[in-house]
């Protein structure tokens, strides 16, 4: 689906028009906008400060949200990955690519908010002890490493396999990472699922899940635009590659037609 | 089959045997991350003592880094890798053939990283089995990680860098669960080192299974 957008959009074969943008994107993209400045409204002025982090719980409004979308992405990668291993479809790989980017993105993101929410509410920024906070961390390091395999330089399917390998390496290897810290300190400071205990008010409960669409949206966007970048770059390459190949023919046929001649 | 990985592994140790890069570079290498440990911690000793397990697993950590930059080495120079899959050996025989020529390398480094912590820290081993255990059972699924990733950046210019910035991470249960069963047989915190051993069962036997899985496709693709 987005594959025939993304061709569409290559500007008549001229390359320097090629553009990720289409209408629907402008259109995702201005209700990103504008559910991003109503969810700083809701955040920061509407919903009520909690009883006992005060104002500091106005981070969850976008940590829990990216945190879901971290997981979210990396599970695309992996499942991506397996699909590239499986069916080779480059459109599984650049997705794969996408999603890791954007993911490690959110992943920061996950790890800042976190910290700075750590400060006021545990006083520390960093605590070793609990489980969700090194495992992704962890999964942050491993998914670097995925970005550094794709930007090492190669040959593309070559690039692709090793990338797939290294994103299967790291969604087997989360379970036991997470078990290994959860025994190693056997304790836990982190909020229990903040939905569902059914504490929340309902403003701070309507801004969460409000929090978590627009981030939603946003990945979706992002996801379409990286996509569509990633097919470019591959149709640009494959472009490359048959003008070559175009150029080296025509060479053999002038030398084959030449010899000939000369014969005769 | 299991000849292959017995000629595989054999070639690997005879190269390392010749050449006597573990036992003339790695080895010494080994100590002195020892030595340096010690000075990083003021040389006091309750401290040492309380950090020996992790010191000790940290230092396998950065000697795994070197012998699978060695393992993979072998491969990519003259063309080795293209002879290794002319000569109709299985993949699965190869990968485990080159973990097993890493295992027995990072063994002979363990052994003698056990002897520089009993004399350097002062460790007392309370428990031979188990330490003895967790040193073969981390060490196979080190080899295992470690050989399949050196695989995948065999192909990759910057291999030297990229190698530690994949390895290490996900390496990162294996120093929590060795360090812990160390804690356990050392005797310096009381904690189930049995169960930790369990764990590093199970990572050494997902990751052979991935890379025995994935190491034909990243020997003939890349």
């Amino acid at each position: 689906m987005t594959t025939q957008v993304a061709a569409q959009d290559r500007g008549d074969g001229d390359p320097t028009r090629a553009h990720t943008g289409s209408r629907a994107t402008r259109g995702l993209g201005l209700v990103v906008l504008a559910g991003l400045v109503a969810l700083v409204l809701l955040a920061f002025f509407a919903a009520p400060p909690d009883d006992e982090q005060g104002d500091a719980v106005r981070l969850i409004f976008i940590h829990v949200p990216s945190a879901i979308l971290t997981y979210v992405a990396f599970f695309t990668t992996a499942a991506g990955s397996a699909m590239w291993l499986w069916k080779r479809s480059s459109w599984w790989d650049i997705t794969a690519h996408a999603a890791a980017e954007i993911g490690v993105m959110f992943c920061a993101l996950t790890l800042f908010t976190g910290s700075i929410w750590g400060r006021p509410t545990w006083n520390t920024y960093w605590d070793w002890g609990d489980v969700r906070l090194v495992t992704t961390l962890i999964l942050f390091l491993l998914m670097v490493g995925y970005l550094v395999v794709r930007s090492s330089g190669g040959d593309d399917p070559a690039v692709s396999t090793r990338a797939a390998i290294v994103g299967l390496l790291a969604a087997i290897n989360i379970p036991i990472v997470n078990r290994s810290v959860e025994w190693w300190f056997d304790r836990t400071l982190h909020q229990k699922a903040s939905l569902t205990d059914g504490k929340l008010e309902d403003l701070t409960l309507f801004t969460l899940v409000f929090g978590l669409v627009v981030g939603l949206l946003f990945f979706v966007w992002a996801m379409i635009h990286r996509f569509r970048v990633g097919w470019l770059e591959h149709q640009a390459r494959a472009e490359d590659l048959d003008e070559a190949l175009e150029a080296r023919r025509s060479e053999a046929a002038a030398a084959g037609s030449s010899a000939s001649g000369g014969e005769a | 089959m299991l000849a292959d990985i017995a000629a595989v592994a054999g070639k690997d140790l005879r190269i390392e045997w010749r050449s006597r890069v573990t036992a003339s570079q790695v080895i010494p290498f080994a100590a002195l991350v020892l030595v340096l440990f010690g000075f990083a911690l003021d040389a006091n000793r309750p401290v040492l003592e309380r950090a020996t397990p992790g010191l000790f697993w940290m230092t396998v950590l950065f000697v795994t880094n070197l012998a699978v930059q060695r393992s993979t080495s072998i491969e990519t120079s003259d063309g080795a890798r293209r002879a290794l899959l002319l000569a109709g050996i299985e993949p699965v025989a190869v990968f485990v053939g080159k973990a097993l020529a890493v295992a027995v390398e990072l063994l002979a480094v363990e052994i003698v990283l056990v002897g520089g912590v009993l004399v350097f820290y002062g460790a007392e081993i309370d428990d031979w089995g188990l330490l003895v255990l967790t040193c073969v059972v981390a060490t196979m699924a080190v080899a295992a990680a470690g050989t399949l990733l050196g695989a995948l950046v065999a192909g990759i210019r910057a291999r030297e860098t990229v190698l530690p910035i994949l390895l290490l991470p996900v390496l990162a249960p294996v120093l929590i669960s060795a360090t812990r069963a160390f804690d356990d047989a050392l005797g310096s915190v009381a904690v189930q080192g049995w169960a930790w051993l369990g764990l590093l069962a199970g990572f050494g036997v997902l990751n052979s299974g991935l890379g025995a899985l994935a190491y034909g496709v990243l020997l003939e693709e890349t």
